[in-house]
């Protein structure tokens, strides 16, 4: 069936590529650059980001060669609120966000995919790693390296529905070439890694610029020993080891890990390795991409995007979903989302459900909140 | 396809394109001396010749330049930069140029200090006379130039230049006036009109881009922009492009000479699609003059409608326009003209420009008619996210 598709297009090769074999396939495809930055950069430096006007040139020179008119849409005031507002603010809350996730979750896969419903497109594109099979289920790439379905799983079977992935069965080196042979001048340029809104990829100078930088404690989470001060609790992550700046080596000898971050006092715990660990974890109100359970089943987890996979007993309710895995996962940090696949080696493990992290457990300690959500 | 932006650019015409080709066959560079240099530098005079006559000009009154842009530029810097002084050093320009004046004025004001001074415009999109009338009053003496438009070029108000010469003229300074929108669309005299300077472009009348001219008075004092081979009087330097030159002739003097017929043709297709445009959508609003206007232009706002999503959903179905807004670094801008003009922002960003030319008919306005019914439909429910 032919469909009329908006091609959502980064200025990179992947997304080119996947607006090539939309429009190969015989649909009425129209690029669109999501202008995102309200200041955008001439130029893009190494690597970085994907938001400069040099970017949005390669995605209209993409366009041109592939034959479908483009446009630019200016997404900067929603990309602001819903993505970069809340990326402050979930550090400043103590959370490590996704901002991709946010950025499918609120603009791609919403505002985008609203505006193009209302102006007649049936579906968006994108050069998404990840395959929809004809249930319509969401599942991981052929690619196992690029697959991206960790930041597709926060859409609604209604948004998934109106998705296009062209690229979910070709693996990245296939795409390049491909790029190559349909002349795309994009081919050779490198793909963006970092965060597309830092444009230096300073995220601790990108927090501190806006959260500040208060001084605070570095705590010994056994003995609560202050082991040493830090500028703003917003600069770290749970599991995270270096930068810590302590002048102390622990009694032991071994390396401390950020085990808590408690912004409303600024403070941050350390502790040992085995402290990280993680067996219970609980997260707020899930989204279904497969027809709902509340479990108890069998099923994998993945804990964020590119991250170890983690067989699980999952139990669910509409506040949230609960997993126990059976194997201790070590620094897991709230505000990363959790991934429920059921394996599937053949087609493509699928995404059965996601919910954005808010509590852990230990198998050692006991976390109230956690027990009583009956994980 | 319906082509409905003209003010854009607007294709060739037949003998224009005829002059560009059988001259562009030929070979010479029209400041060498032999044989082939002299038939080049024939049809560049004689080309200067026809447009002046053409225009009200002396043939030596006419600059050519690579475009529109430049022709405004070196009239906006050249003629600040020949009279700034002590004391002196302020240029009057209005809040609707085109961004080739506009940008160039506020270059000099950013990077040189130079004092501007911005006359509002009414409603319709007309230049406001008595705010120049005040300032000259007291401050005549520090005007270095005086730029204004002869047509605006979104929303299509002829502006009232001559007004603005008589009200320059006893002070001496002088006014450089922007007509590329104007040009075979209206009656423009150079030496009647009493402007010093006078910009035109080759691809809004039926010429090739890259070509342009500035017609500048004999006596006027101008600093080069370029500096080179001083082709051009030794205020324009670079190799003259002899085809372009004679395709701009060509194209110069056929508009003038059919502009009259061509301005009730348009006139009357231009009301044709105003009418046609608002039994469609009751709610849209013409903006502009509705009778000073530049015969082509008929210009809406679309109220609830984003001027781009209208522009994206009229391409898709073969009409093409314009919303009149320049870009800035790829994202549309609410427009200038409109927002001097007392629109609101959203006013602003819901407008879509149709502009008629020479190879316009009633087929092209139907198809417009036939495609906005769904395309308004669309982008309101879209709205103006
Ligand atoms: C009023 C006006 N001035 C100047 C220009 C610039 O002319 P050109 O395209 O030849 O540089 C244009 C064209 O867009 C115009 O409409």
């Amino acid at each position: 069936m032919k469909l009329r598709v908006l091609a959502a297009m980064s200025g990179g090769v992947d997304s080119a590529v996947a607006a090539a074999r939309a429009a190969e396939a015989g649909h009425d495809v129209t690029g669109v650059h999501l202008a995102l930055s309200k200041n955008p950069q001439t130029y893009r430096s190494g690597a970085r980001g994907c938001c400069t006007i040099e970017d949005s040139r390669d995605a209209r020179r993409a366009a041109d060669v592939i034959g479908i008119p483009f446009y630019v849409w200016d997404m900067a005031e929603r990309f602001h609120e819903e993505v970069v507002e809340d990326f402050y603010s979930e550090y400043a809350a103590g959370r490590t966000p996704n901002p991709c996730l946010r950025c499918n979750e609120k603009i791609k896969f919403a505002a985008v995919l609203d505006r193009a419903m209302a102006l007649g497109f049936d579906a968006v594109a994108t050069g998404h790693y990840a395959r929809k099979d004809s249930d319509g289920l969401l599942r991981r790439a052929v690619d196992p390296g690029k697959d991206q379905s960790y930041v597709l799983a926060v859409l609604t079977p209604a948004q998934l529905a109106h998705s296009m992935f062209p690229l979910g069965d070709t693996p990245k080196d296939r795409v390049r070439l491909e790029a190559q042979e349909r002349g795309l001048a994009v081919a050779r340029k490198p793909d963006s890694h970092d965060i597309c809104f830092i444009a230096d990829g300073d995220t601790s100078g990108f927090l501190k610029r806006r959260l500040g930088s208060e001084t605070g404690e570095i705590v010994d989470a056994a003995t609560g020993e202050v082991l040493g001060d830090h500028d703003g609790a917003h600069q770290f992550t749970v599991g995270q080891r270096h930068g810590l700046g302590l002048q102390r080596p622990a009694e032991n000898g071994k390396p401390r890990y950020v085990l808590s971050i408690t912004p409303v006092d600024n403070r941050v715990e350390v502790g040992p390795r085995e402290a990280l660990q993680v067996e219970h974890i609980r997260t707020g109100e899930p989204v279904w991409l497969a027809p709902e359970r509340t479990g108890p089943f069998e099923a994998e987890v993945q804990l964020r995007a590119h991250g170890e996979v983690y067989p699980a007993t999952v139990t669910a309710d509409e506040q949230g979903l609960a997993a126990r895995l059976h194997r201790p996962a070590y620094g897991v940090a709230a505000g990363q989302a959790l991934v429920v696949y059921d394996p599937d080696a053949e087609a493509g493990d699928a995404v059965l459900a996601s919910g954005t992290i808010d509590a852990t457990r230990s198998p050692a300690a006991a976390d109230e909140s956690v027990e009583a959500a009956g994980v | 396809m319906a082509y409905l932006d003209h003010a854009a650019t607007t294709p060739m015409l037949p003998q224009a394109l005829d002059a560009y080709v059988r001259t562009a066959r030929e070979l010479g560079n029209a400041s060498s001396l032999h044989a082939s240099g002299r038939a080049a530098r024939r049809i560049v005079e004689e080309s200067r010749e026809r447009i002046g006559e053409a225009l009200g000009a002396k043939p030596s009154e006419v600059v050519f330049t690579g475009s529109g842009t430049e022709a405004d530029n070196l009239a906006v810097k050249g003629l600040h930069w020949a009279r700034r002084g002590a004391g002196r050093n302020r240029i009057v320009t209005t809040s609707i140029e085109h961004h080739a004046v506009a940008d160039a004025v506020a270059w000099l004001g950013d990077h040189e200090q130079a004092e501007i001074t911005q006359l509002p415009a009414d409603k319709f999109g007309r230049v406001c006379v008595e705010a120049l009338d005040e300032l000259l009053a007291d401050h005549a003496s520090e005007v270095t130039v005086i730029t204004a438009m002869w047509a605006n070029n979104e929303v299509g108000t002829l502006q009232p230049v001559e007004e603005i010469v008589a009200l320059a003229a006893p002070h001496g300074i002088p006014v450089h006036t922007d007509a590329v929108q104007a040009i075979g669309h209206t009656p423009v005299d150079f030496a009647a009109g009493g402007a010093d300077a006078l910009a035109l472009s080759g691809h809004k009348l039926g010429g090739p881009a890259g070509v342009g001219a500035l017609l500048l008075k004999r006596d006027t004092k101008c600093t080069p922009l370029l500096h080179g081979g001083g082709q051009e009087r030794e205020i324009r330097s670079g190799t003259l492009d002899v085809p372009g030159i004679a395709a701009l002739a060509e194209a110069v003097d056929l508009a003038v000479r059919t502009r009259d017929s061509e301005a009730r043709r348009l006139t009357d297709l231009r009301e044709l699609l105003v009418d046609r445009v608002l039994a469609i959508e009751p709610e849209a609003v013409y903006n502009g003059d509705p009778e000073h206007r530049l015969p082509g232009n008929a210009h809406f706002s679309f109220p609830g409608c984003e001027g781009d999503a209208l522009l994206m959903l009229l391409d898709a179905a073969g009409v093409e326009c314009a919303t009149g807004s320049a870009c800035s670094a790829g994202i549309a801008q609410p427009s200038h003209v409109l927002l001097a003009m007392g629109a609101g922002e959203q006013d602003a960003r819901s407008s879509l420009r149709f502009t008629l030319g020479w190879s316009s008919g009633e087929d092209d306005v139907e198809a417009l008619a036939a495609a906005l019914p769904e395309a308004v439909e669309r982008a309101r429910s879209a709205g103006l996210s």
